[in-house]
């Protein structure tokens, strides 16, 4: 069969132009082809990557300006929860002191009016005193302007008087 | 994904293009053939200067199906191309008396004149080259043993006409790669760079491994490519195609062969420890096994050689076979051949379709057990000390 022999001259050629071509296509196009292959693939991963790192970064970023914002929001919340308080520990301060105060001055006022009514009282008691006195001399002295008068005083009051 | 779409558009136009000439210049072949029917002429356009004077006498020798596909799938000393018309090529022989060169137009178009040589006579007998005696009638048997045929054939012209196809692709492609490096690739590199990363990430790196592959990418994508172009180029009908060349005994024999060598001088001693002696066989198991081992170091290269040769040559002989057809009944019957013809067709088509497919499969087949041969000749194996990093190696690789 011609078609399963084997040709020397066939074979003699490919062997000869098969190394040729796999020299020259090694050296000069499966070599370059290969490495910027390589090169290209590599520099797309580092790309992809560096990206997926900046996303990771930007992430971060992101996580870190939210919890900033967070801690912001909870200190101006604890500010302002600060400053309502002072505000009514002021204002209850201030009305506790002020009622203090009122009712000091309202226990003075009223111990100096009871001092007033008693000092009143008592210049009232030593008038009604002295006026009774100066009515007692008047009327004395008319009772004992006569000796008849006098005479019959005595006996009144010796009337009274009981001799046991 | 878009640009995978990109790739493919022009290259199913091509594809189309493809097979109208297939099926067109497949019946041009087979009008061509020097037995013509008178039938043919009704199918195919061919119009040869002969013809008109030829067709009679053809019509009474008959259509031989057989030796027109087998002149199609075997060499020759000149290309034929369309008609009367064929490309002469150099004839070198190299004899006792030493090497001659002269064209094969000597020999006249069917190889029935006698060409005289300086050395000696020359005739084509089969195909082959002869020594004729001085009368330019016998054959010298004694001078004819000596003669070693190292012409140009249709072959190997094929085959330099390939590589310089090849050489002229890849030169290229590397400089689109070296012009704008790091860009993405642009028209031809864009076609051929998938096919290189297919080699290098479906082939090599899963059979060889990831650390030992790159030593040997560029034989399997030179490999690779050979095939491929060369069966793409059998599938195209007209010069410079339609050679049989990766379905030729020949160069199945020297691509198988170059695998054999690669793997002989790459072996490392794990490799040639379990070809001559299997760790942890018993000695009796041995004597059997080691020729079994040894006969298998050439059967792998043998079976690759086969099974690209018998799957390129089956194609070729198919598509021609289904064409063949259309004469044979065109002989009985000029309106059955007309009828057979279209059911021809259809087969041809669909056999053209099967056989682009065969053509990148036996590339891609070829390739793939060259590269597990290789693989199989750089494992480091599974010794006790080897064992654990081979197979972590493996797991964090794959």
């Amino acid at each position: 069969m011609e078609l399963v022999k084997p040709s020397i001259g066939l074979i003699f050629w490919m062997v000869v132009s098969f190394s040729i071509i796999l020299f020259l296509l090694k050296k000069f196009a499966w070599k370059p082809i290969l490495g910027m292959i390589k090169e290209r693939e590599e520099s797309i991963e580092n790309a992809l990557a560096s990206a997926e790192k900046a996303k990771e970064e930007m992430k971060a970023l992101q996580s870190n300006n939210e919890k900033i914002l967070a801690d912001a929001r909870a200190e101006r919340d604890l500010l302002l929860k600060d400053a309502r308080d002072i505000r009514e520990k002021m204002i209850s301060d201030a009305k506790s002191i002020a009622s203090k105060e009122g009712e000091r001055m309202l226990t003075a006022a009223r111990e100096n009016i009871q001092n007033e009514k008693m000092a009143a009282i008592t210049e009232l008691k030593n008038q009604v005193a002295s006026l009774s006195i100066d009515i007692a001399e008047k009327i004395l002295k008319s009772e004992l302007s006569s000796d008849e008068k006098q005479k019959s005083l005595v006996t009144t009051l010796l009337k009274d008087v009981k001799l046991n | 994904m878009t640009n995978k779409i990109n790739i493919f558009k022009p290259f199913s136009s091509a594809l189309f293009l493809l097979f109208a000439f297939l099926f067109i210049s497949n019946a041009t072949f087979a009008g061509d053939s020097d037995n013509k029917p008178a039938a043919m002429q009704s199918e195919v356009s061919v119009t040869a200067p002969a013809e008109g004077s030829d067709k009679k006498e053809h019509t009474e020798g008959g259509f031989d199906a057989g030796k027109m596909i087998m002149e199609h799938v075997s060499d020759s000393h000149s290309w034929h191309l369309f008609g009367h018309y064929a490309i002469p090529l150099p004839i070198i022989v190299k004899t006792d008396k030493g090497i001659e060169v002269f064209s094969s137009s000597h020999f006249g178009h069917e190889g029935e004149e006698r060409y005289q040589g300086s050395n000696y006579n020359y005739g084509l007998v089969d195909g082959s080259i002869v020594v004729v005696d001085s009368q330019l009638e016998g054959v010298d048997a004694a001078a004819t043993a000596t003669l070693t045929d190292f012409s140009i054939t249709k072959n190997v012209a094929a085959m330099l006409i390939s590589m310089l196809l090849m050489l002229w692709v890849f030169l290229s492609v590397a400089k689109a790669y070296t012009k704008n490096p790091g860009k993405a690739p642009k028209g031809l590199q864009s076609f051929i760079e998938p096919l290189i990363i297919f080699v290098r990430d479906d082939v090599a790196k899963p059979s060889i491994g990831e650390k030992k592959y790159e030593r040997f990418m560029p034989f399997l994508l030179t490999v690779f490519f050979f095939i491929l172009f060369n069966n793409y180029l059998g599938l195209i009908p007209f010069f410079p195609g339609g050679v049989n060349l990766t379905g030729s005994i020949s160069i199945a024999m020297v691509l198988a062969g170059f695998t054999l060598l690669i793997t002989f001088f790459i072996a490392n001693k794990h490799y040639w420890r379990h070809v001559f002696a299997m760790p942890g066989v018993p000695i009796p198991v041995l004597i059997i096994l080691t020729p079994i081992e040894i006969l298998g170091l050439f059967l792998r290269p043998f079976v690759l050689m086969i099974r690209l040769f018998a799957n390129i040559t089956a194609g070729h002989i198919i598509a021609l076979a289904f064409f063949s057809l259309i004469f044979i009944f065109g002989e009985m019957n000029a309106g059955l051949g007309l009828g057979v013809s279209l059911f021809s067709l259809v087969f041809t088509i669909f056999m053209g379709f099967l056989e682009l497919l065969v053509a990148f499969l036996q590339a891609y087949v070829f390739t793939l057990l060259s590269a597990i041969y290789f693989g199989s000749a750089v494992d480091e194996g599974h010794d006790v000390h080897n064992h654990v990093d081979d197979h972590t190696d493996s797991r964090t690789t794959h």
